[in-house]
């Protein structure tokens, strides 16, 4: 008899439970207008599909029901086994359908693609004429390290972004592959090392959101969350100065340091860090005197540097004593890395190079037109069609927002 | 708590010495259980004297239809262990709340989930679908056996050694902590440079020539052995899709060794494939590793789906809607089925071209799979179905699949998967259709062949409690886990740090334990069924309780090793409907001997060798990788070398085993 008002109770909590719950589906209810779209996107497929799920599953209750073999009221026709109208319509429905769906997604996947500048920062809301804010983030063992280049500043385990505004994100890990994951915001993206991928998104509202590794890398996996402030302009300056007021320096030595496995790490902020990190992290060569990969390719490109360059290996020393596994093949030699001849000028000057981006695109990106979608360039030399040239001419003056 | 990476190695035993005992009381327990249930077991064979009966008659058997039941309990086996992983993840995600590290560390509860996705997939679904497939298709075909009998025994025992080294894990060493696809750098030797990974490699490897060995068997065995009047567009649906389903495995699972080869050599001999410096690309190894892990899935469905088809056909009583369609809706699937992989990574940063091309192929498998559906429904329509236990599950299925394949089209999406991908909704989309697709397919497939495999029926009443179990444990345990992927949950996470997300994995807990109770019931059905076999409703004397359609319930229950006395002729679909209506009589004279392969140990121990090899490799012991690989050599060569390969069951024999049928069926009329 006791236990009865308890379980009651706990029926009574329940619907309440169950609504607390519902307000953080974040992926649902998200406050980033790229994931908002996502949203709209994932509900009106599901609207889509359960035009055709729902009556498949009526029927099949119905079916079951009415031809149970105790119905002898139904109609039993053993040997039917054939019917070109029904065989037209299970294939044609399901077809519809995604023919349907195809063509959201085609669209939907280019004006969503990570890769591309935002088109509006919310729905009705242009995106004012304004660069976005640079945010690089690398995946470490087991932390994430936010840069802010513009700023000069970095953060380990929590970032902070204006809302309103554009955010751009270039990826990249350390050691093992990862994602990159603020459900509020945007999709997931991977990280991964000696990569970079990119993701753009948008806060709409203030707000403490979370963000979170969702790729598997390792032991400490669970405990690679951090918190994405949304915050107004002045917020985020006084986050930035904050951060500046630590005194703390990222340099190639320190992040060498910070690189090594760690779990749980509580939010750390580095007043200044050194501007070629992030490069030199993606291109694998924080270490002194190790070869970045650009500079590799560079010499590759011009025909490598022949058996000369197998003077220029040494051991690995940094990977093998402050990774995580300190193994070498049984069989392999042992781990070695090939030396950088780059001078910091020349050094300067390739990042330099690869930072050459080219000023960000926007284009007027109608939806279910097509015409967000880059225009097929004419490689083969053959005669458009009128209709594709007209289709040009129209949009020859694309504006430029 | 991780194993120091710079293990002594010694020459006699490699790196194998005391670090390789797990410290976990956990493991300990579990290792003392299999200890004391292994001596029982050792000690009820020798006192029964059971040793020369299970060698003689089991293990070095040829027999389709025994290789069949010993996958099948191989299946079984690995099942308990791999839901044995998933109860202890539900356990632990369901108490590492509110600064709670729960019971699990993360070095065990990473391996934990590693082995329950490669045990589920690797030696519970295969082995299931594999011994469906062998039991099934020669009796369907009206064949005596496979057509290569020999490849089929040692097929079953590479499967057998992969699961040992995979279950050796366990109490020796560790297994890999990487996810069940060991997604390098992670699992190169950088990171990962202990023996887990080594495990899951030689593991697969081994298990992975018995897949490849089974598939080109059946294939041939499909295209070469029907029975006359038998041609392609007369076969069963069910062998329709396993003949599709090998098809695949053999042109997919070549894939998956040479991956895994490039990674053994990436962690042996320091070559760079998927290295991060030194020119490596870790993404080459994922997109390898979905080509192959693609067709994987349909691999694993597409029998099941022959199933549905035949027990649908059978509990209507009626013949397959659509036959045709359905037939070409599989060859659909198995070629789209390689156009797709790039969806398991649409986060990985290929362009919106690519990744909507791969959306949209994926989308448009949906169309095939729904037109199955809606052939099954169709079968139904003006049909009467009797609701025996396979019926239930196919209904089951019906209404949990498309909800699956809904999930399934919804993840194909770009935008929506760059939400949704590695979060909870992920993994409950696939059990959605791993479960609810497969595991209700092959416990329907149960319910309805056991009768045939063995002579009895198998208990009602257990078999609905099962049901039922299983069918509320599955939404009970999955639909929490849909609504915490919609709330940006994602996989394979240790520790929570927000408690309101504490009530969902509480009640996915329960609904583990709701599936729980409907294995354990499963385990009384078959209990009570095989201590009741004697009994008249239990006793299947007709060889054809369930008034089916097809050429296996043509011949006795269970069938005797040839099968049939005299192979069939066919003349159309359904040929055991059509010679019951046509009031077909057994021919009963002029019997004539029969050729049968006969029973030899060769795969037994070949396997055997081989899977000393593979724990040679996992533990740097070289002298013995080297004896072993020279062994496995010599033995196969000693092998060719058998004449002894065959034997003439005499007309007296198949007269005394077909009058005794005679004696059966009257005593059943």
């Amino acid at each position: 008899m006791r236990k009865l008002p308890r379980l009651a109770r706990l029926a009574a909590f329940a619907p309440a439970i169950m609504a607390l719950a519902a307000c953080k589906m974040e992926v649902l209810k998200p406050s980033g207008d790229i994931a908002e779209r996502q949203k709209d996107l994932l509900l009106t497929s599901t609207w889509l599909m359960l035009i055709i799920i729902i009556p498949v599953m009526a029927l099949t209750i119905w079916f079951a029901w009415r031809y149970r073999a105790s119905n002898r009221n139904a109609t039993y026709k053993p040997d039917w086994d054939h019917s070109t109208k029904f065989e037209l319509v299970i294939w044609a429905a399901p077809l519809l359908i995604i023919i349907c769906l195809g063509a959201l997604t085609w669209v939907g996947t280019h004006l969503l693609d990570p890769y591309r500048p935002l088109d509006r920062i919310a729905e009705g809301q242009p995106v004012p004429d304004q660069e976005p804010v640079r945010v690089e983030v690398v995946a470490l063992d087991w932390k994430w390290l936010f840069i802010y280049p513009e700023q000069g500043i970095a953060m380990v385990n929590e970032m902070a972004v204006p809302t309103d505004r554009e955010v751009e994100f270039s990826l990249t890990s350390t050691s093992v592959m990862n994602a990159f994951y603020i459900p509020a915001m945007a999709g997931m993206i991977y990280a991964m090392p000696g990569m970079e991928t990119k993701l753009h998104g948008v806060f709409n509202n203030p707000g403490e959101y979370q963000g979170l590794a969702s790729h598997y890398s390792g032991a400490g996996f669970s405990g690679m969350r951090f918190k994405a402030h949304a915050v107004d302009q002045a917020g985020f300056d006084a986050w930035v100065d904050e951060a500046r007021a630590s005194g703390a320096n990222l340099d190639r030595a320190k992040f060498l340091e910070l690189e090594a496995p760690s779990e749980n790490v509580k939010p750390t902020p580095f007043a200044e860090v050194d501007p070629e990190l992030f490069d030199r992290v993606v291109n694998m060569c924080v270490e002194e005197g190790k070869i970045c990969m650009a500079e590799m390719m560079a010499l590759d490109a011009q025909g490598g540097t022949g058996l000369a360059g197998t003077i220029n290996m040494a051991q690995l020393t940094h990977d093998k004593e402050t990774r995580r596994g300190v193994a070498r093949p049984v069989f392999g030699s042992e781990p070695f890395m090939v030396t950088g001849f780059c001078t910091p000028a020349d050094s300067l000057k390739m990042f330099a190079d690869l930072r050459e981006n080219a000023p960000t695109v926007r284009k007027d990106q109608t939806p279910m037109r097509g015409i967000a979608l880059p225009r097929p360039e004419n490689r083969l030399g053959i005669e458009m069609p009128r209709i594709i040239q007209d289709a040009r001419r129209d949009n020859a003056a694309e504006p430029k927002l | 708590m991780a194993i120091p990476a710079n293990v002594e190695t010694t020459f006699l035993l490699g790196r194998l010495n005391f670090q390789a005992i797990p410290k976990d009381p956990i493991v300990w327990v579990t290792f003392v259980g299999v200890v004391i249930g292994g001596l029982a077991m050792l000690y009820l064979l020798n006192k029964y004297k059971l040793w020369g009966y299970l060698w003689n008659e089991w293990f070095t058997s040829i027999d389709h239809k025994k290789i069949g039941i010993m996958y099948m309990v191989l299946g079984l086996i690995m099942f308990v262990r791999g839901f044995a992983d998933a109860v202890m993840m539900r356990a632990q995600q369901a108490i590492a709340f509110n600064g709670s590290e729960g019971y699990l560390n993360a070095h065990h509860y990473d391996q934990i989930f590693t082995a329950h996705g490669v045990i589920m997939i690797f030696f519970v679904a295969m082995p299931f679908v594999t011994g469906l497939m062998n039991y099934l298709v020669p009796l369907q075909i009206g064949a005596r056996d496979v057509s290569f009998p020999f490849l089929n025994n040692f097929s079953f025992w590479m499967t057998v050694g992969g699961a040992i080294i995979v279950m050796a894990s366990l109490f020796v060493g560790e297994f890999a902590q990487t996810g069940w696809l060991a997604f390098p750098p992670l699992s190169g030797i950088a990171y990962s440079p202990y023996v887990g990974v080594d495990y899951y490699i030689w593991g697969l490897q081994v298990a992975g020539v018995g897949t490849t060995l089974s598939g080109i068997n059946l294939m041939v065995t499909i295209l070469k052995m029907r029975a006359p009047g038998m041609t392609m567009m007369k076969m069963p649906v069910f062998t329709w899709t396993a003949f599709c389903t090998n098809i695949l495995i053999v042109a997919s699972f070549p894939i998956l060794t040479m991956t895994l080869i490039l990674l053994t050599l990436d962690r042996y001999i320091g070559t760079n494939f998927f290295t991060n410096d030194l020119g490596g690309n870790p993404m080459m190894y994922i997109n390898l590793i979905w080509i192959w892990g693609h067709p994987e899935v349909y691999i694993l469905i597409l029998p099941l789906f022959g199933v549905f088809s035949e027990i649908t056909s059978t509990f209507s009583g009626k013949r397959l809607f659509g036959y045709t369609s359905m037939v070409y809706a599989t060859i659909c699937i198995t070629v789209l089925s390689y156009l797709v992989w790039l969806h398991h990574f649409f986060t990985m940063g290929s362009g919106a071209s690519v990744n909507s091309f791969f959306g949209i192929t994926t989308m448009i498998i949906s169309i095939p799979t729904g037109a199955k559906i809606f052939n099954w429904l169709f079968t139904m329509y003006h049909g009467r179905v009797r609701y025996d236990l396979p019926m239930m599950w196919v209904i089951a299925f019906m209404l949990t699949f498309v909800i699956g394949g809904m999930t399934g089209v919804l993840l194909a999406v770009p935008p929506a998967d760059f939400v949704l991908h590695n979060s909870l909704f992920l993994i409950a989309h696939f059990h959605n259709v791993i479960i609810g697709g497969v595991l209700f397919g092959l416990f329907a497939a149960i319910n309805f062949w056991w009768p045939k495999a063995f002579g009895f029926k198998l208990n009602v009443f257990w078999g609905k409690v099962s049901f039922w179990c299983w069918v509320i444990g599955f939404w009970v345990a999955f639909m929490p886990l849909y609504i915490l992927g919609l709330m940006g949950v994602t996989r394979r996470m240790r520790v929570f740090d927000d408690p309101s997300l504490q009530i969902w994995f509480i009640i996915a807990a329960f609904g583990a334990f709701l599936i729980a109770c409907g294995i354990g019931a499963m385990f009384v059905q078959f209990g009570i069924s095989i201590w009741k076999r004697n009994e008249p409703e239990y006793r299947d004397e007709t060889g054809d309780p369930w008034n089916a359609r097809t050429l296996e319930w043509a011949t006795s229950s269970p069938p005797p090793s040839y099968n049939f006395a005299f192979t069939p002729v066919i003349h159309g679909l359904d040929a055991w409907t059509d010679m019951k209506a046509a009031g077909a009589q057994r021919p009963k004279a002029d019997y004539i001997p029969i050729h049968m392969p006969r029973y030899t140990g060769s795969g037994v121990i070949i396997a055997a060798l081989c899977t000393v090899f593979g724990m040679a490799m996992i533990w740097y012991i070289w002298w013995l990788a080297i004896v072993s690989f020279i062994a496995i050599v010599a033995y196969s060569i000693y092998h060719t070398f058998n004449y002894d390969r065959d034997y003439y069951v005499t007309a007296e024999e198949v007269r005394a085993v077909e009058d005794a049928r005679d004696r059966q069926l009257a005593q059943g009329a």
